[in-house]
């Protein structure tokens, strides 16, 4: 292992779900101090925290290290939208990369049961007694609802949509069945939000939200944390055989927004700082995507996740639909996506998803994954992003010994 | 008639209603929304353009569930009108997958939303179809 190789040294993310006796704190401390335990260090050996909380009244990194350590350590709060998480750990790998510290603490976590709706209406606008223009349309009323659609599922169902416009192929069922997939796949997650499997018949036929995504083929708000203790090859070569069997390589780590495009700012485009950040992370671990093992995806809506099969390169450019279709993304397929559940199943507590979805990577590349393990993984991605936009994407390699 | 606003300062208003977009002078990047420079070349000068009335669908949903007090079902669009991506609502057209189509082409119409205590209209817009929707059956 070189000196200035990144590993992550300890990770853990709690049950995803209803935490109803857990504050946001309560969480943050469960998964970090695990995530320290699962790593054989204390908060001694940290230099340096990066936390994200969306929901929350923020400061989230000075109120758990009031629960887990004072330690006067810098803290970086930081918000990204969905990509909260990876921008937590990019931050401390960033710290740490940058030689101010040798190990560093990531946390992501959100308290969102039954937060429904993320992203309509808005601050209340009363339609005024008096049209006045206002903000950057001078707009007199609400526009969500009257010039298109301001919440999630409505923009990703668009994000779906247009694809299928573009390369053709796509239709309700399709969506559905990428569902069906996540959904099969958490059952063999004790740590999902929800883990019964749904028919095709039960995921169609469910409540529709913005077609084509009906509920289960939303993202499920919950509760969650998770966390990570990431350090330098040189300091990993002063830990235990142990320590340094178990540990991952951080093989890249990019942040990407979005490049100008001219729809962008109709429809938020998803899909160029996806692919920009794909190509950054294959350059920077010399990995190509056929050589991956399993993906975790950012599958907030199904719609989205089809079009990140192609924004992640693990497809020819415009060949999702015939990807999916060929069962190559389901647990026992050539390339195993999201077998978590992904956030339709395994849930999406917004600011631990980023790290969520690397500690399920780890969990497989360290042979630790139980019912669920991908036999012989070596190799693994987690992607994330979080509009506005931001994208994570983190390429991870097991340990060689 | 009764002053009419409309719903944003893109929708021009008059005989021939219709949208305008700030494009750069520069790099021909265009806007709905007030800039502070372009977002493509960081140039700061822009003029208005008109943009076309009609165009295609290029993405929609139909949004049967959303936020307190916002009218449910409704289509949301992404429509190309010649070159220029514009977002809004398709109207006069059965708010289901088997009348609305990605492809389809529509063009802009306006109409009223309310009044205000001042007596003053707000007018906003959206797009129909070109063709009215085929009666189903048939051959």
């Amino acid at each position: 292992m070189a000196n200035d190789d990144i590993w992550i040294l300890g990770i853990n993310m709690t049950k995803f779900g209803k935490h109803k006796d857990l504050d946001t704190v309560d969480l943050a401390a469960q998964a970090a101090r695990a995530a320290l335990a699962d790593g054989g260090v204390t908060m001694n050996d940290i230099g340096v925290i990066a936390a994200g909380n969306l929901m929350g009244g923020g400061g989230i990194g000075q109120q758990l290290q009031k629960q887990i350590g004072q330690t006067g350590v810098p803290v970086y709060n930081v918000s990204n939208a969905c990509a909260t998480g990876a921008t937590a750990l990019r931050t401390a790998i960033m710290a740490i990369k940058a030689g101010e510290t040798e190990m560093g603490l990531a946390v992501g976590v959100e308290k969102l049961a039954g937060a429904g709706l993320l992203g309509g209406g808005g601050k209340a606008k009363s339609d005024k007694k008096t049209w006045e223009p206002s903000g950057r349309y001078g707009a007199v009323a609400s526009i969500d609802g009257r010039i298109g659609t301001n919440a999630m599922p409505g923009i990703f169902a668009q994000v779906g949509m247009e694809y299928g416009h573009r390369y053709g192929g796509t239709s309700f069922e399709l969506f559905a069945r990428i569902a069906e997939k996540n959904h099969s796949h958490s059952t063999l997650n004790p740590l999902a939000a929800y883990t019964k499997r749904m028919t095709l018949e039960e995921i169609m036929n469910d409540v529709m939200i913005a077609y084509p995504n009906t509920r289960s083929m939303c993202s499920a708000n919950c509760d969650g944390a998770a966390a990570a203790v990431v350090t330098t090859g040189a300091k990993l070569k002063t830990l235990s055989k142990e320590q340094q069997r178990r540990a991952v390589k951080v093989a890249a780590s990019v942040l990407t927004t979005d490049p100008w495009q001219e729809a962008c700012q109709v429809l938020p485009d998803v899909n160029t700082l996806t692919r920009n950040a794909a190509k950054q992370a294959y350059e920077q671990a010399g990995v190509g995507p056929d050589e991956l093992d399993l993906v975790e995806l950012h599958d907030c809506f199904a719609t989205a996740e089809l079009v990140h099969y192609d924004n992640l390169m693990l497809c020819e450019e415009g060949g999702a639909v015939d990807f999916f279709n060929s069962g190559a993304t389901w647990r026992d397929g050539r390339m195993p996506v999201n077998v978590s559940g992904g956030l339709q199943s395994k849930g999406h507590p917004i600011a631990a998803t980023g790290i969520a979805n690397v500690w399920e990577i780890c969990h497989h590349l360290r042979g630790e994954a139980g019912d669920r393990q991908i036999e012989g993984a070596k190799v693994g991605l987690a992607h994330v992003i979080g509009l506005g936009s931001a994208c994570g994407v983190h390429i991870l390699e097991r340990s060689g010994l | 008639m009764a002053k009419q606003v409309p719903l944003v300062d893109y929708l021009q208003l008059g005989e021939q209603p219709h949208l305008t977009a700030h494009r750069c002078v520069d790099c021909g990047a265009r806007y709905f929304d007030r800039r502070n420079a372009c977002a493509s070349c960081f140039g700061d000068r822009f003029v208005e353009e008109t943009v076309a009335t009609e165009g295609e669908v290029r993405a929609f949903t139909i949004v049967t569930f959303a936020a307190p007090g916002v009218p449910v079902p409704f289509v949301a669009a992404v429509i190309d009108c010649g070159g220029v991506s514009v977002r809004a609502n398709l109207v006069h057209v059965e708010p289901d997958a088997d009348h609305v189509h990605l492809g389809m082409k529509v063009r802009l119409v306006t109409f009223p939303i309310g009044t205000d205590d001042d007596g003053v209209e707000a007018i906003a817009f959206g797009f129909e179809p070109l063709v009215p929707a085929a009666t189903a059956g048939g051959a």
